[in-house]
């Protein structure tokens, strides 16, 4: 079984929820809770659960970074966005400090909300550790030293003691890394991105954010078809609406739930996962956005149903 | 798909009926990138009568795009008229309904092109005057 777990969900840049959001939560669940029997923690409990996800929970606001599991005992991980940090602490406190770990990290592209995760990366302090990079771009290595060069960063990239490597993984070709077959696509995003379809154990995830699709390129459109071919989950860039994706927000790279839904139905993918919201939504809009996505599949459902969730940091996905 | 095209005074509009879906939004933009030349010439309408459409996708709703812009750059003006209730969330859902402007009915829609284009529309008897 593979199970997919979300560190950062964010788009462009981490953000936080503020006190006056907390607050406007507080009085939400206040006002549902009016009238109700709250006398026992069950009471209590069941009163929560009624509560919208943008009420009782948060989508959060770490960058980019998602686990995969794939029953290999190494780690696979897509991005190291601001949600590194966290996933590198479960790692380090679920197998402690003393056992080696490799890790295999695909990334998308070399923008910076994609990196700043890596100075905070503790299991790539712990010698004996195996941090593996993988990627399509050239500068891959330059970029991460880069960043922890002065003076953007007080600590030099050859602080890691784990041993760390990179890898060139030639787009549109199946790879087989430790047991797991990953296949890189070219995305249209500013200095290039790259998707990747994971198969193991006969289920298939696709990653692909920071994508945009020209939508009059027939081509690119039957690509992304055959990317997304079948699978059990693709988490997609669903970071705009149409109508600014194409407008305003002309080639910045990203896409829309719209273009989301129209390519996992075309290509028979069972679930479609929204990723890397637009930074300036609160909770609110993205369950909106979520709420708008599963009834636009609704109405323009062919045979078979595809399940739309909105990714938030901590969800986990078993397949 | 079916496009058919009538003029009411300086409004011309465009019938539609069918999908528009990644097969035909090719012929959606065919049809009327004449029809955006002719009313922005003259600084006109184009009014899309949506009321037979079932479906429009994303491809689809970037010809709109295009179509719109191009209206604008001529100071000329796109409206479209009469959304089944499944495109219009669709607009909805695509934001679509903020960028464009978006009539209840053909009527409404001309009344916004000019009195002249509705007087034409209902002396036609397209439609019974309220």
């Amino acid at each position: 079984m593979m199970r997919v777990r979300f560190w950062g969900t964010r788009g462009s840049l981490p953000v936080a929820l503020t006190a006056a959001g907390v607050r406007h939560k507080l009085l939400a669940a206040l006002r549902a809770a009016r009238g109700r029997p709250m006398a026992s923690d069950a009471d209590l409990e069941r009163i929560v659960a009624s509560l919208p996800f943008a009420v009782a929970g948060t989508y959060g606001g770490h960058g980019s970074c998602v686990q995969i599991e794939t029953g290999s005992f190494d780690h696979f991980v897509c991005d190291m966005g601001s949600g590194l940090r966290p996933f590198g602490q479960a790692a380090m406190a679920q197998r402690g400090g003393g056992a080696a770990q490799t890790f295999h990290i695909f990334m998308s592209h070399l923008h910076w909300d994609h990196i700043m995760g890596l100075p905070f990366f503790v299991p790539a302090f712990i010698p004996g550790n195996r941090v593996v990079i993988y990627g399509g771009h050239p500068g891959l290595e330059a970029a991460l030293r880069r960043q922890q060069e002065p003076p953007s960063f007080p600590v030099d990239f050859s602080i890691f003691g784990a041993k760390m490597e990179f890898v060139h993984l030639e787009p549109g070709r199946r790879h087989d890394v430790a047991g797991v077959g990953v296949t890189p696509m070219l995305q249209r995003h500013t200095g290039d991105s790259y998707g990747y379809r994971f198969e193991s154990q006969g289920k298939v995830v696709v990653y692909s954010t920071d994508s945009e699709h020209p939508l009059a390129q027939a081509e690119h459109t039957e690509r992304f078809v055959d990317f997304f071919h079948n699978a059990d989950l693709v988490i997609f860039d669903g970071m705009y609406s149409l109508a600014d994706a194409i407008s305003v927000k002309a080639d910045w790279g990203h896409s829309s739930n719209i273009v989301g839904v129209e390519l996992c139905q075309m290509a028979g993918a069972r679930h479609l996962c929204l990723f890397h919201h637009e930074p300036v939504f609160d909770d609110e809009a993205i369950d909106a956005v979520l709420a708008e996505t599963r009834r636009l599949e609704e109405i323009t459902r062919g045979a078979k149903r595809l399940h739309v969730s909105a990714a938030y940091d901590g969800l986990e996905i078993g397949l | 798909m079916q496009i058919a095209t009538r003029h009411y005074a300086d409004a011309i509009v465009a019938t539609l009926a069918g999908r528009v879906d990644h097969q035909s939004a090719a012929q959606l933009e065919a049809a009327v990138m004449p029809l955006l030349a002719e009313a922005g010439a003259r600084q006109g309408q184009l009014v899309l009568d949506f009321s037979g459409v079932e479906y429009i996708s994303s491809v689809g709703l970037r010809v709109l795009m295009i179509a719109a812009k191009q209206m604008r750059e001529h100071k000329a003006q796109l409206l479209v008229a009469a959304l089944q209730t499944v495109v219009a969330e669709i607009f909805a859902i695509s934001r679509f309904d903020r960028i464009l402007t978006v009539t209840p009915t053909l009527a409404d829609a001309l009344a916004l092109c000019s009195p002249a284009a509705l007087a034409q529309y209902r002396g036609a008897g397209s439609a019974p005057a309220p």
